[in-house]
């Protein structure tokens, strides 16, 4: 049941993370030359908070559907006396215009993922937070203290919760040794073999691949593709469509390709390698291989007109504490942003911890490009980039 | 209350039932005030919203905000018409309903055949419940079923290996969304197949006998002709249903298996442009209202 509902959410959250389409950061639409790192968000100047108070004695969440789980909202709720009310959102898109107005004087907190936050921030609808009122804010990953997608110029807007890599999965009977670059996925070797998600920001990882392997287009960030290179990038796409087997839509579509023997390598989440590992069928192992990858990361955000914002507080305290960074990372499959949560990790499962990479080093996150919306202002301030609209239409006549 | 020799309620001063004498007096007022509510669920709910939707048609969205802009342009519907990529989608999938279609009528007919005109009553009451037994199961089951069939290891690979023939590999392609379809479909062929052929008299069968028609010039000169509405009338549901589909592509479909639905999918759920996903959606429109009007020509809608 767990693992069902964990699937579902997950594609939901492909499905409409994707929907960091539509990442609009409305505010930057007046300043044309000004990049989006550069400019101030509205709520930059709102001082935080420099202690917390007594609960409020209720507490509004906007979060992803398993987020608020009773396995740790309960023994939460015991503790403060703040009574947790979640709203589960489908996708980002709901997020953002749930968060509307500042959360609208009701919601406090928004579980949001790394392409709903920029718009979040410029919008205005969430404010500063004090990383001083989370002790276990120093045990963080160093990249996740300071993100680029919740933090701009210092200013934290939003404490990391989790994350997770989209990596390479391949069947070991057909690969006796780890591929080390995502070239396999574009070697007519493996035609009819390959799988990868059904989802326009796929096109980043084939630009992340094209960055390392033609140096000569200049690709920096594949998030942030001048139209030369999203056009060398969607003519490597277009080639690789006649090795593909199926672009899978559910993780689930995924598992039973692998286990059916359809396909023998393919981009995927850790969930999908973890219950092909589980269920033992066929031998899968996962990869990062040397281009790197790309990932996902959640922040919990505070709505600038949040009525109990101690209880949000105390709520954020709580789910960065190992235990639950733990609980939250197994039950879902994702990897906790506390360093110190692996110990738990094994307590509650032995070899999660390395399972889920809990434990890599900083250098690991060197190889991570998180996932933000492609926008047309280039990094150097131009509008030359292509936005994310384009990559939608671009995906369908790749996939057609 | 007095009546008179009309058995009339007497006029004004029969006011214990206004509302009676009121429909008593105006005739049309009761099929009136009966067929009120429907049809304005009917304009409102249901013709509302397809005028919406052709409106949004064309309209566009700021790519940047994602917001709609109402400007007024058939951006949209150029993009439809001259994009090679959505050719290709809308051809595949009126291709394929088409097939679908043909590959029901083909398999419909004879079996309905027996089952109206052959198959005892009590033959016939089973065959009823073994057609419409699978409505009864959810159509993602039906679907997943099929996967386990048809993929790598699945049950026809199996077979064909074990009797000493190659695997077919038809799992997640284009073929497997053909076999899948008619088989999701074929009730809805059959049983209007069934009802057009229950009702072509027995006399004309044995006039033709009398004539010296053997049974398959019967078949084909009287049964075939009288049956025409009836398949005409399955192959709304059969076209129409595969037409507007969009389920079946992403679990059984292979790579270059999106349909219209898959298209318009994509652009509400993840692009957010919902003017140009209106104007996708008006071509099944269009094509249906084409198809309607030659099945009308066929006799389909005396069959239903």
């Amino acid at each position: 049941m767990k693992e069902h509902d964990t699937e579902r959410v997950r594609w939901m959250r492909l499905a409409t993370t994707a929907a960091a389409a539509l990442i609009v950061v409305t505010a930057c639409g007046s300043t044309s030359t000004a990049g989006v790192t550069t400019q101030q968000p509205p709520t930059a100047t709102m001082k935080p908070q420099a202690t917390i108070g007594n609960g409020e004695g209720a507490l509004n969440l906007i979060a992803w559907e398993g987020y608020v789980d009773p396995s740790w909202k309960d023994q939460f709720q015991k503790d403060t006396g703040c009574i947790v009310n979640a709203k589960y959102a489908g996708s980002s898109d709901e997020m953002v215009t749930l968060m509307a107005d500042g959360g609208g004087g009701q919601w406090d907190m928004v579980s949001a993922s790394g392409d709903a936050d920029l718009r979040l921030i410029y919008g205005g609808d969430v404010k500063p937070m004090n990383p001083d009122l989370i002790p276990d804010f120093k045990n963080f990953q160093t990249y996740f203290q300071t993100p680029p997608y919740n933090t701009i110029n210092g200013i934290h807007y939003g404490i990391s919760l989790q994350w997770g890599p989209n990596t390479l999965l391949y069947n070991k009977a057909k690969f006796t040794t780890a591929p080390t670059s995502w070239s396999v996925l574009y070697d007519p070797q493996y035609k009819g073999l390959v799988t990868v998600p059904n989802n326009p920001i796929q096109i980043a990882d084939a630009a992340l691949y094209l960055s390392k392997k033609n140096p000569s287009l200049k690709i920096t960030d594949p998030y942030e593709l001048t139209q030369a290179q999203f056009d060398a990038t969607v003519a490597l796409l277009k080639q690789q469509r006649p090795l593909v087997k199926k672009y899978w839509d559910l993780a689930s579509d995924e598992i039973s390709l692998f286990e059916n023997g359809d396909a023998m390598v393919g981009a995927a989440w850790p969930y999908q390698t973890n219950t092909l590992q589980a269920d033992g069928k066929v031998q899968v192992a996962d990869t990062i291989p040397s281009e790197g990858a790309t990932g996902w990361g959640d922040t919990w955000m505070l709505a600038t007109k949040a009525p109990h914002p101690n209880c949000a507080y105390l709520w954020t305290k709580y789910v960065s504490t190992p235990h639950v960074q733990a609980q939250q990372a197994i039950s879902f499959g994702e990897t906790p942003v506390n360093t110190k949560a692996c110990a738990e990790m094994e307590s509650l499962q032995a070899g999660s911890c390395a399972q889920y990479h809990a434990d890599a080093p900083g250098s690991y996150f060197q190889t991570i490009k998180f996932w933000k919306t492609p926008i047309a202002t280039c990094p150097d301030g131009s509008q030359k980039c292509v936005p994310y609209a384009q990559w939608v239409t671009a995906w369908t006549s790749i996939t057609a | 209350m007095t009546v008179d020799t009309l058995g009339r309620p007497r006029g004004k001063s029969g006011g214990a039932f206004p509302l009676q004498a009121l429909l008593w007096r105006v005739p049309w007022l009761r099929p009136a005030l009966l067929l009120v509510p429907p049809l304005a669920w009917f304009v409102l709910i249901y013709l509302a919203s397809l005028v919406l939707l052709l409106i949004t048609a064309f309209w566009t969205i700021d790519t940047f905000t994602t917001q709609i802009v109402q400007v007024w342009n058939l951006d949209n519907f150029r993009v439809i018409l001259t994009d090679p990529a959505y050719r290709l989608i809308i051809g595949r999938t009126v291709v394929l309903a088409a097939l679908v279609t043909l590959t029901d009528a083909v398999i419909a007919f004879p079996f309905a055949y027996y089952m109206a005109r052959v198959a005892t009553r009590r033959v016939q009451t089973i065959l009823f419940a073994a057609v419409l037994l699978p409505l009864w199961a959810s159509y993602l089951a039906r679907v997943y079923a099929w996967i386990l069939i048809l993929n790598h290891s699945g049950v026809l690979n199996w077979s064909l290996q074990s009797i000493g023939l190659p695997p077919a590999n038809i799992g997640y392609t284009n073929v497997a969304m053909w076999v899948v379809f008619s088989y999701i479909w074929l009730p809805f062929m059959i049983i209007p197949c069934y009802a057009a052929l229950e009702r072509v008299p027995d006399s004309l069968l044995e006039a033709a006998a009398d004539l010296g028609a053997r049974r398959w010039r019967a078949v084909r000169d009287v049964v075939l002709p009288l049956a025409l509405p009836g398949v005409a009338a399955g192959s709304i549901f059969t076209f129409s249903l595969t037409l507007g589909d969009y389920i079946t592509p992403i679990l059984v479909g292979g790579a270059g298996s999106s349909f219209i639905g898959n298209v318009v999918y994509t652009n509400v759920g993840i692009a957010n442009n919902v003017p140009f996903a209106a104007a996708l959606a008006m071509i099944p429109v269009a094509i249906m209202a084409v198809y309607l009007l030659a099945a009308k020509r066929l006799g389909a809608f005396e069959a239903l």
